[in-house]
Formats: C-alpha cells, sequence, structure tokens
C-alpha cells in the first residue's frame, strides 16, 4: 500500500537505462528499476502509454521497485529513433503506431528477461496504462505466459472493424480465449474511450468464457486518471486506483508467505 | 483517450525551431492527447522531416475553434496569394 514503509527500513534502489534483446534480436532500450538487495523479487513489465516513453513512466517503474519489484519499461518506440519523449510519440503517430506483433514480442523479451535475473521469484506482470494497457492485455492473451495482468483504461480493446489497421490488426477482445493470467482492469466513467459500454462488452466476454479478472470504474473519473501532470487527474481515484495496482500484485506475484 | 487520428502530407517549405531553420518535407495533422497545453486533446500540426529524426519537428496544438478560423484564415491568405500574381 501507499506510503506503508516502515521509517527504520532501508529503501535502496537502483534505477537506470539499459538495453536488452527484443523480440526481434534488436538491442533495445529499457528503463529498469529494482530494489536492492538479493531478493527474490517478483517482476512487472511496464507497457508505455502512447505519449511515449517518458518521465511518467520512469517514476512508475521507480515506485514499483520502493514496492519491492523489479520494474523493466522498454522503449516500445525505440526503432523510431530519439529525441524528446513527445517528439518520437509524434513520429510514431504519424506512422499509424507501432505494429502489435513487434509490441508484444518485446513484452514477451522482457518478461523473460526479468524471469532469468537472479534476483527474480520468477513471477512476472504486466502493466500499462491507454494504449499500454491493451498492449499489456494483448501481450497476455495472444502470447501468454505472465502471471498477472493489469490494464488501465486501454483504449482499442474492444475494436470495430473500421478501427482496424495494419498495425492493429485484430480486437484484442478476440483473443480473449488465451488470455492465462488474472486480469485487473480500472477504468473511469466518462472516459469515451474506453467506454463504459465498451468495458461493459469486455467484461460480458470474460465472464463468458470464465477468466479470472476484477474491474474498478471510477465515476469522477475519464481517461488518464493517474496523470497528476494533466487536468484528467483525479487524486482520490488514482490513490485508490495504485492501491488496487498493489494490492493485485501482491497476491498474484508475491512468493511470500 | 487515444483517438490515433492523424493524416500525413508531403510538404515544401522549412520551419524554424531552437536549432534554426530545417527543410519542411511533411506536415502530419492529428487529433489526440496534448502534451504542451492545458487540453485533454488537441489539435496537433507537426511540421517536420523525418530524415532529420524526430526532434526535426516544430509543433503547435490547438483548440478546434482555432483550428477552424486558422483554415478560414489560411484559405483567404491563398485565394490573396493567387491573386497578386507573385511567384512563390
Amino acid at each position: 500500500m501507499w506510503n506503508s514503509l516502515r521509517t527504520d527500513a532501508p529503501a535502496g534502489l537502483v534505477a537506470g537505462v539499459t538495453a536488452y534483446q527484443a523480440g526481434d534480436g534488436d538491442l533495445v532500450h529499457a528503463y529498469v528499476a529494482r530494489p536492492e538487495g538479493p531478493g527474490p523479487f517478483p517482476g512487472v513489465v511496464l507497457a508505455h502509454h502512447m505519449p511515449g516513453w517518458d518521465e511518467l513512466y520512469r517514476e512508475f517503474a521507480r515506485r514499483f521497485a520502493d514496492h519491492g519489484y523489479t520494474a523493466i519499461c522498454p522503449d516500445l518506440y525505440c526503432r523510431t529513433g530519439h529525441g524528446e519523449p513527445d517528439d518520437v510519440a509524434a513520429s510514431v503517430r504519424a506512422a499509424g503506431g507501432v505494429p502489435d506483433d513487434q509490441v508484444v514480442a518485446d513484452l514477451v523479451a522482457a518478461r523473460d528477461w526479468l524471469r532469468a535475473l537472479p534476483t527474480a521469484n520468477g513471477r512476472v506482470g504486466v502493466i500499462g496504462t491507454c494504449s499500454g494497457g491493451r498492449h499489456a492485455l494483448l501481450a497476455a492473451s495472444k502470447a501468454g505466459g505472465f502471471d498477472a495482468v493489469a490494464d488501465l483504461w486501454g483504449g482499442g480493446v474492444v475494436a470495430a472493424p473500421d478501427e482496424l489497421t495494419p498495425e492493429r490488426p485484430v480486437s484484442v477482445l478476440d483473443y480473449t480465449a488465451g488470455l492465462d493470467a488474472p486480469l485487473l482492469g480500472l477504468f473511469g466513467d466518462q472516459d469515451k474511450y474506453p467506454t463504459p459500454e465498451l468495458v461493459d462488452r469486455h467484461e460480458e466476454e470474460l465472464r463468458k468464457q470464465g477468466k479470472e479478472y476484477e474491474f474498478h470504474r471510477y465515476a469522477d473519473a475519464g481517461h488518464g486518471f493517474f496523470y497528476y501532470h494533466r487536468a484528467a487527474y483525479r487524486a482520490e481515484s488514482a490513490m485508490d486506483g495504485w492501491a488496487k495496482v498493489f494490492d493485485f500484485f501482491g497476491r498474484h506475484l508475491s512468493t511470500r508467505s | 483517450m487515444c483517438t490515433n487520428i492523424s493524416e500525413t502530407l508531403p510538404a515544401a517549405g522549412a520551419a524554424k525551431g531552437g536549432s534554426g531553420w530545417f527543410p519542411v518535407t511533411a506536415a502530419n495533422v492529428g487529433f489526440d492527447h496534448a502534451v504542451g497545453s492545458r487540453f485533454d486533446h488537441a489539435l496537433l500540426l507537426d511540421f517536420v522531416d523525418p530524415a532529420r529524426g524526430p526532434s526535426a519537428r516544430i509543433a503547435v496544438e490547438l483548440d478546434l475553434e482555432t483550428g477552424r478560423a486558422l483554415v478560414a484564415a489560411l484559405q483567404s491568405v491563398i485565394e490573396a496569394a493567387e491573386r497578386s500574381g507573385a511567384p512563390v
């Protein structure tokens, strides 16, 4: 839980940019944050949002490390080039986005990178917000092999045929049968993408297929309500959401009794 | 929300940023998450030269009302330019 640290406990962490071998063998940058010490630590793969591999996601990674997780956030836009995050994200947007299959391969490679660490406890979750929520769920459904997945207001999970593109050729909903990890979903009732009706449709499919999931919806929130630097921020809902994320990952990724 | 609304068109011109002038070879027009303005979403106008990398970009974020006014002003000025007979 947030701020449940002990003031007499060590709280060192190590964080920085490294490169790892991504799905296609390319060396791709990743921001890694890990607690100091021998572990064993659970792992979390962070799928960054459409605005890019940015400062916010580096903070997210360090927050997970503060809470006892080794976190890796791959630069899903690494192959597009480098510059300030919003410039790189603009290039990606103009190109139609990054291909789904490439993202899934990068997230799976990040998962395996975490599991190979000597400090790993072997359990790895994946989380993302916005487009990253969709990517996290896609990786957990199409590739599988994660131990928990958190989709925070991922748009396009339920996609109409006219929303499909060469880069995003599938509706993630169609991969629901392949989902082999428990799912946490956080959504704002005022969001337009996904709307509450689209979240209902997703929930209906999960229920139909007998999947383990928990959805939490926030009446005062729209899209991106964790983003404290935007007008969309909703402090109370964001803090409750973070608590639900840590509770969920704690239950599914911890190996400590 | 991520709207994924974006169009790209070839462009001929130049733009000036923090590092001086650079050729503009494409213009990207979108409506999606705002970054630098107070809006949740904004019209995104980027003048870019992809060959020089992602940083060769002049970015503008506008609300829809400003965008409509800009379209009208552009049209008006283009018509006046054509009437003037001055070469590009």
